[in-house]
Formats: C-alpha cells, sequence, structure tokens
C-alpha cells in the first residue's frame, strides 16, 4: 500500500439477500483478504425476510475502506453497502449483558453504578447480578470497566447496530 | 406461468442448450450420473470427456477465452469437485467465464461426511465469482440461468452449480432464460461523462504519455479492443501490453512497446516509469507489472478504466478512476475526443519518441543463436522460429508457466485478440495442454500451439488421452531444457546457485510417448532442424508433440527482480547493479 495514512474506524450497514452462505462469504472476504471486524451482526429486516442486515465495524486507512466497500460490493448477494461513518450523523447502539459476581458493599456499589448507566437488572441470584444495558460502544465500555473493578464478570455484547438520523432510509423492503 | 413437467438432471441439460452451451468438458461419477443419463439421451449439447477434472477446468478455459463465450464444466462430487479447484481459482483470477457444474451427495445426507462428500460451495466460496447450492428442484432453473449471467456480466469469472444427486432425480418445472428474472446485480458499463472529459484533457495534454493495456480490454470484446486500437492510433502515443492484453492492440503497430512487466521490454517499463500521464485500460496493476509499489511511475497523473471498481485504487492510487466496460468508456473518450479535437503537443511527441527510440535501441531481447550443428538451440529462436512460419494463418498458442512461457510473451507476436491464452494471475503450470485441447475443441479448423515447458506438461500429461480420443490436432511444441527453468534462474540468481530440486528428472522420451498414444513425436536438437521440425510438424494433420531440445541455463531477461523498481530493470546476468537483493525484494514471490 502506497498511503500510509491514518487508520479509521467505520461503521456500515450492508443489505443482503436472506440466503444461506451470505454470511460466510462476508466473513470469509474479511479473512481471505486481511481486513478487520471489529464487530458484525446480521438479522433480516424486510418485512418478507426477503433481506437481511448486516452491521459491522471496521477500520483501515481511506484506501482499504474503499476496498472492502469495493470488495463487498462484487458479491452477489450483497444489494447495497452503506458507509455510515461517511454518510453522516447516525445512532450507533450496542447491548451488553454483564453478569457479576460479588458480595457485600461491592454488590451495592454494582447496582448503584447500574443505576447511573441505566443499565437494568435482568437476574438476581444471591451472589450476582446480571444486568441489561444499552448504548453506544464508549458508554458500554466505561461500565464494563467499573464493573470489572467490583467482581468477576461475564460479559454478553451484541456488537454495533447503527442506523443514520433523520428521515433518509438506507432499505427499499 | 407454468413450466415443462421434468427432471432436475433434464433440466440442466435443456437449460445448458437454451444458453447456447454447445460443448461441455467433464468426467462422470456417483452423483452425477443423473446428469449423464440426461446427456446420453440428447443430442444438443456435446460431451468432452477429460482424463482429470482439472483438466476439464482449463479447457472449458481454453475454450472460452477463445471463442468469447462461456466454458462449462461438468465433475463429480467430493474428489471431482475438490480437482477442479485450480482451474477455477485460475479463471477466476484472470476473469475467464464459466459455469461449472458439480455433483453432491443427496440433500438428505448433506453434513454427514457422506462418501464422497465435500463441502463445494463452502471450498469454492473464495475461488469463484458465486457459488449455488441447489436444495429444491424448483430453484433449478433460475439458478440455472442466473449462473450464466453472473459469470458473464461486469468482470467475468466462474460460478459453482452443486447439484445434490435427489435434486436431480427429483421431478419439477422448468423454465427458459426468458420466463425467469434473476437478481438484479447490474454492473455499471458507461464512464461517468465528467470523467471521461477530465481523462480527455489529461490525455491531450500528456507531454509523456503511455497506453497501459490489460486483459480486461480482451474480456470486452473484439470491438472494444478495436476503440482502444483506434484511440491508440489516432493519438500517436506509445502503448504497452500486459501477458494478459497481447492482442488487444496489433503488435505490429509501431506504436507498441511491447509487454510491460517483471519480463517486460526495457522500452515498455521505463516508459511506465518516466511517463507523465499513463493511461491504464482494463489492467489492474498488478504486482508483476508494477514492481516496486512506492517506485511505481513516480511522476505520473494515473487514468484507470476498469469494470471492476474493487480493481481501482487497490493497489496504485489514480487520479482519474472510470469504472465501466472498455468498449462502452474509450467509445466516450473518443467520441470526446472528436467534438473537442484537441492540439496534442507535438514537439513533446517527438522528443519522447526519441527517449523511447533510445530504449529501444538497446534490443533488450536481442540474443545469439550460433548455426553451428554443435551450438544448442536457443528457446527464444526456437519460439522466435514458430512465429514466423505460423504467423500468416490463424494460430492460438496456449502456454503452460516458466521461462518459456515469458520468452512465448516476448516472441511470439499477436495481431488480434483471443489467440492468446495463458495463465497469468495465477501461474498454473499445467495450464497449457488442456487449455489447447479446450481452444482446438471451440476452433477445430484452426492451428493450435501449446508452448510448453517439459516440467508444466508433466502435469497435465493425462489429458494426452483426451487428445488422442478425440483426435484433436493440437500441436504440443516442448521448450525442453530439462530444468524447470524458471526456478532454477531465481535460484542462480538470488540464491547462490543452489539448484534445490529444480532439475526434471526422470522424464519421459516424448517420442515415445507421442507414439504410445499414435501421435507424432518430433525432435530438435541442433539449430539446422528447428525449421525443419515446425515444418514436419504444421504438415502433420493430427496431434503432435514436438521435443525442442533447447539449451539448459539460458535466462529469461529483461528482469525487474521482485521488489525492485521499474528503472532497475536487469538486461542480462552481468547487469546486476547489486549483488544481492533487498531483503524485502526476496520475500517476494
Ligand atoms: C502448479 C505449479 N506448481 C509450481 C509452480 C512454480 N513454478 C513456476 S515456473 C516453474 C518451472 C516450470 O518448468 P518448465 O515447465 O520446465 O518451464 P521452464 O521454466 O523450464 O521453461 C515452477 C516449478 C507453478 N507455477 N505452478
Ligand atoms: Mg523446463
Amino acid at each position: 500500500m502506497t498511503n500510509k495514512s491514518e487508520i479509521e474506524r467505520h461503521v456500515m450497514a450492508v443489505l443482503v439477500d436472506n440466503e444461506p452462505g451470505v454470511l460466510a462469504r462476508v466473513v470469509g472476504l474479511f479473512s481471505g483478504r486481511g481486513y478487520n471486524i471489529e464487530s458484525l451482526t446480521v438479522a433480516t429486516v424486510s418485512e418478507d425476510e426477503s433481506a437481511s442486515r448486516i452491521n459491522l465495524v471496521t477500520s483501515g486507512t481511506p484506501m482499504i475502506i474503499e476496498q472492502i466497500k469495493a470488495q463487498l460490493e462484487r458479491l452477489v448477494p450483497i444489494r447495497e453497502v452503506y458507509d455510515l461513518t461517511e454518510e453522516g450523523p447516525h445512532v450507533e447502539h450496542e447491548l451488553a449483558l454483564v453478569k457479576i459476581i460479588n458480595a457485600g458493599a461491592e454488590r451495592r456499589e454494582a447496582l448503584r453504578i447500574a443505576d447511573i448507566f441505566r443499565a437494568r437488572v435482568v437476574d438476581t441470584a444471591v451472589d450476582s447480578f446480571v444486568f441489561s444495558l444499552t448504548g453506544s460502544p464508549e458508554k458500554i465500555e466505561s461500565f464494563l470497566e467499573l464493573m470489572r473493578n467490583l467482581g468477576d464478570v461475564e460479559i454478553a455484547r451484541s456488537g454495533v447496530v447503527a442506523i443514520m438520523r433523520g428521515e433518509k432510509r438506507k432499505q427499499d423492503a | 406461468m407454468s413450466g415443462i413437467r421434468t427432471s432436475g438432471a433434464e433440466m440442466v441439460i435443456k437449460a445448458l442448450a437454451d444458453q447456447g452451451v454447445e460443448v461441455i468438458f467433464g468426467y462422470p461419477g456417483g452423483a452425477v450420473l443423473p446428469l449423464y443419463d440426461a446427456i446420453f439421451k440428447q443430442n444438443r449439447v456435446r460431451h468432452v470427456l477429460v482424463r482429470h477434472e482439472q483438466g476439464a477446468v482449463h479447457m472449458a478455459e481454453g475454450y472460452a477465452r477463445s471463442t468469447g463465450k462461456i466454458g462449462v464444466v461438468l465433475v463429480t462430487s467430493g474428489p471431482g469437485a475438490t480437482n477442479a479447484v485450480t482451474g477455477l481459482t485460475d479463471a477466476l483470477m484472470d476473469s475467464v467465464p464459466l459455469v461449472c457444474l458439480t455433483g453432491q451427495v443427496p440433500t438428505h445426507l448433506i453434513g454427514n461426511d457422506a462418501f464422497q462428500e465435500a463441502d463445494t460451495t463452502g471450498i469454492t466460496r473464495p475461488c469463484t465469482k458465486h457459488n449455488y447450492l441447489v436444495k429444491d428442484v424448483d430453484d433449478l432453473s433460475g439458478v440455472m440461468h442466473e449462473a450464466f449471467y453472473v459469470a458473464s456480466s461486469g468482470r467475468p469469472g466462474p460460478v459453482v452449480i452443486d447439484l445434490p444427486k435427489d435434486v436431480q432425480f427429483a421431478e419439477g418445472d422448468y423454465f427458459g432464460p426468458d420466463e425467469v428474472t434473476h437478481r438484479h446485480y447490474l454492473p455499471q458499463t458507461v464512464g461517468d461523462p465528467a470523467r471521461i472529459a477530465e481523462a480527455v484533457d489529461l490525455i491531450a495534454g500528456a507531454k509523456k504519455p503511455i497506453f497501459y493495456i490489460g486483459g480486461g480490454c480482451i474480456n470486452a470484446g473484439t470491438e472494444a479492443c478495436e476503440a482502444v486500437s483506434e484511440l491508440v492510433r489516432m493519438t500517436g502515443y506509445p502503448a504497452t501490453t500486459t501477458l494478459m492484453g497481447l492482442g488487444a492492440i496489433p503488435s505490429s503497430s509501431p506504436q507498441w512497446l511491447g509487454m510491460l512487466g517483471m519480463h517486460g521490454t526495457y522500452e515498455a517499463n521505463l516508459a511506465m516509469h518516466g511517463c507523465d500521464v499513463m493511461v491504464a485500460i482494463g489492467a489492474r496493476f498488478d504486482d508483476r507489472v508494477t514492481g516496486r509499489l512506492d517506485a511505481f511511475s513516480p511522476d505520473s497523473k494515473k487514468i484507470h478504466i476498469d469494470i471492476d471498481p474493487s480493481s481501482i485504487n487497490k493497489n496504485v492510487a489514480v487520479d482519474v478512476p472510470i469504472v465501466g466496460d472498455v468498449g462502452e468508456v474509450v467509445g466516450q473518450i473518443l467520441e470526446s475526443w472528436k467534438n473537442k479535437d484537441p492540439q496534442i503537443d507535438g514537439k513533446a511527441q517527438d522528443k519522447w519518441w526519441g527517449q523511447i527510440d533510445e530504449w529501444r535501441g538497446v534490443d533488450c531481447l536481442r540474443y545469439e543463436q550460433g548455426q553451428a550443428p554443435t551450438d544448442t538451440i536457443k528457446p527464444q529462436y526456437a519460439i522466435e522460429r514458430l512465429y514466423e512460419l505460423t504467423k500468416d494463418q490463424e494460430a492460438f498458442i496456449t502456454t503452460e508457466v516458466g521461462q518459456h512461457q515469458m520468452w512465448a510473451a516476448q516472441f511470439y507476436k499477436f495481431e488480434k485478440p483471443n489467440h492468446w491464452m495463458t495463465s497469468g494471475g495465477l501461474g498454473t503450470m499445467g495450464y497449457g495442454l488442456p487449455a489447447a485441447v479446450g481452444v482446438q475443441v471451440g476452433n477445430p479448423d484452426s492451428l493450435v500451439v501449446d508452448i510448453a515447458g517439459e516440467g508444466s506438461t508433466m502435469m497435465n500429461i493425462q489429458e494426452l488421452g483426451t487428445i488422442a480420443q478425440y483426435n484433436l490436432p493440437v500441436k504440443i511444441f516442448i521448450i525442453n531444457n530439462e530444468w524447470l527453468g524458471m526456478v532454477r534462474q531465481w535460484q542462480e540468481l538470488l540464491h547462490g546457485g543452489r539448484y534445490a530440486e529444480s532439475y526434471s528428472a526422470g522424464l519421459p522420451d516424448f517420442i515415445k510417448l507421442a507414439e504410445s498414444y499414435g501421435m507424432t513425436g518430433l525432435r530438435a536438437t541442433q539449430p539446422d532442424q528447428v525449421d525443419d521440425v515446425i515444418k514436419q510438424m504444421l504438415d502433420t494433420p493430427g496431434p503432435v508433440i514436438v521435443d525442442m531440445v533447447v539449451s539448459k541455463e539460458e535466462n529469461c531477461f529483461p528482469m525487474i527482480p521482485g521488489g525492485a523498481a521499474h528503472n532497475e530493470i536487469l538486461l542480462g546476468v552481468n547487469d546486476r547493479k547489486e549483488q544481492t537483493q533487498s531483503e524485502d525484494g526476496m520475500v517476494l514471490v
């Protein structure tokens, strides 16, 4: 690569035909060509279930980002690739389920912090809580950092889903 | 709408016929027996029985590239499919339109490690343009027709259709190509007018221009190549072609500087290095072409025309990217040029051509052929004589991979596209012999020569059986240096002359081998026998193997060592600018 410019993080929404193997094609493309995947989620989004939306976060130089989009667009079942980072203001959300195992003061402190972050308690046992939290990846990150100080944690994160602000739609179904 | 009620297998063959397929290359097995049964019962589609599935794919490639049609392959599940993988990868790298039908175990056994089961769609996902597993016979006609569309539209490539045996037996409705709608995959073919205008201005204002013409032009078709040739003619600018682009413009044009790249001409590479405007047309800035990237044509503005947006700005950042079909875009440029009627800087052009002529004066392809009976035949000489003795007829040339391939590219000249078939992207030894079979099947009355190395020939030698069975008059012209010559050359130049495992030991007697298949075998060992042997080969109506016994240690020059820049091109062994290659360069292939 001649272009040694800065690494950028990009959030993309990829609309694909909902058929077997699409995800493997996308993931195979990233691993085969050495691109990064920071997170990836997929679910059907059209009423007739014919289309799925892959939300992915990747990083690379501007030239690599351009390549990623061009390579994705080459895949036959891919309908549309939207680079939300480039297109403008968008909302990024992630869901995290966090189990924390602790007792005493730390247990109370965990509950207090959860309250500040508006995390909901979705399960309680004598020595553990499971919190559910949604928000930007940064918010989740800071929550996790605090929780890690308060006990043993287990974390399940959804990865980023994102959507453009305003009335423009990125989907025809 | 109601279709014709029939079995999956019959549907496949009907779809092939409806797509205009005349011939398929294949090999039977348990998982494709219903398909073979359907083939047996009809006579619209001909079947060529190969000896190894890799051969089938290369044959289909040769057929496709020489005829402009889609090549079709039929193989069984498991080993049949895995044997096809090299050919599919080759076709992907060189953008050859293929449809490959693979048998599969019945749907209810998929995933059970059944006999001759392989995850064919999984294995071939990264080496096809697209692939399908058809689990429902009702999807079959749609998939078949879509596959042909996908294989040939945009940047062409191979498509695999995996067909479980129960789907081949199942009854369903067949629909013809016009009765099915398939998806929305629409490559952009027309260039952005603003970019076209920019390109025209840049081309017209160039002082040291060059056209860099690739295999995409040939894929775009004969008319596209004519448009490119016209653009070159009209501007009077120099042009170079890649290995895959040979024949896109006539080699007889005085504006043609020969091939560029690792074994390209001195003038082509230095012109690329020194140009101020580069017009890349259907070429992809492959590492064999660019050499060291950060030293690649440092002072030029670059225009890049390509149907595949992912080829643009991949390795080299360009100034004017134009996504579109070469024929369309060059047509737009020609039209815009004629409207604007721009003034070219004649003085600058004279100066540029003066410089180029100086480079040409180096005579970089020079070699010395002694004519005494004790002299050995130079490989270059053998190929040059082959060219001289065949240039007045319609000749198709395929090659294997190695030194002979590069010499063929340097010394055989092409006036027209689609007459040169070589494995460029993947560099597959064993390509040329089966590819020649496919070319001959598609062009039964033309001369087809596989310019081969003795090492590569052994890689798909089993296809002699196919040649014999169909009595195809293919000529296998072996440049026999008794070495895996290209490997030997790198070992000589870069690994201190330690010739590890690069000697072609245990070769057969090619004359006896030919005779054992009922073919003609000929041999030349002295320079004065070369013409006679070539003439004899041409006069023989059937298949011929020629054993051209050539100098063993000839090296292929010019050469840009891996990781070097165009202006670091070596003209010969004694021209080593540095005795050792950079460490960065050594790791390159
Ligand atoms: C399938 C495959 N295996 C290995 C190579 C590496 N390789 C490139 S050229 C070459 C030697 C080819 O020898 P030969 O066919 O005799 O041609 P020559 O170079 O001697 O003209 C080899 C081994 C290759 N290109 N393809
Ligand atoms: Mg050899």
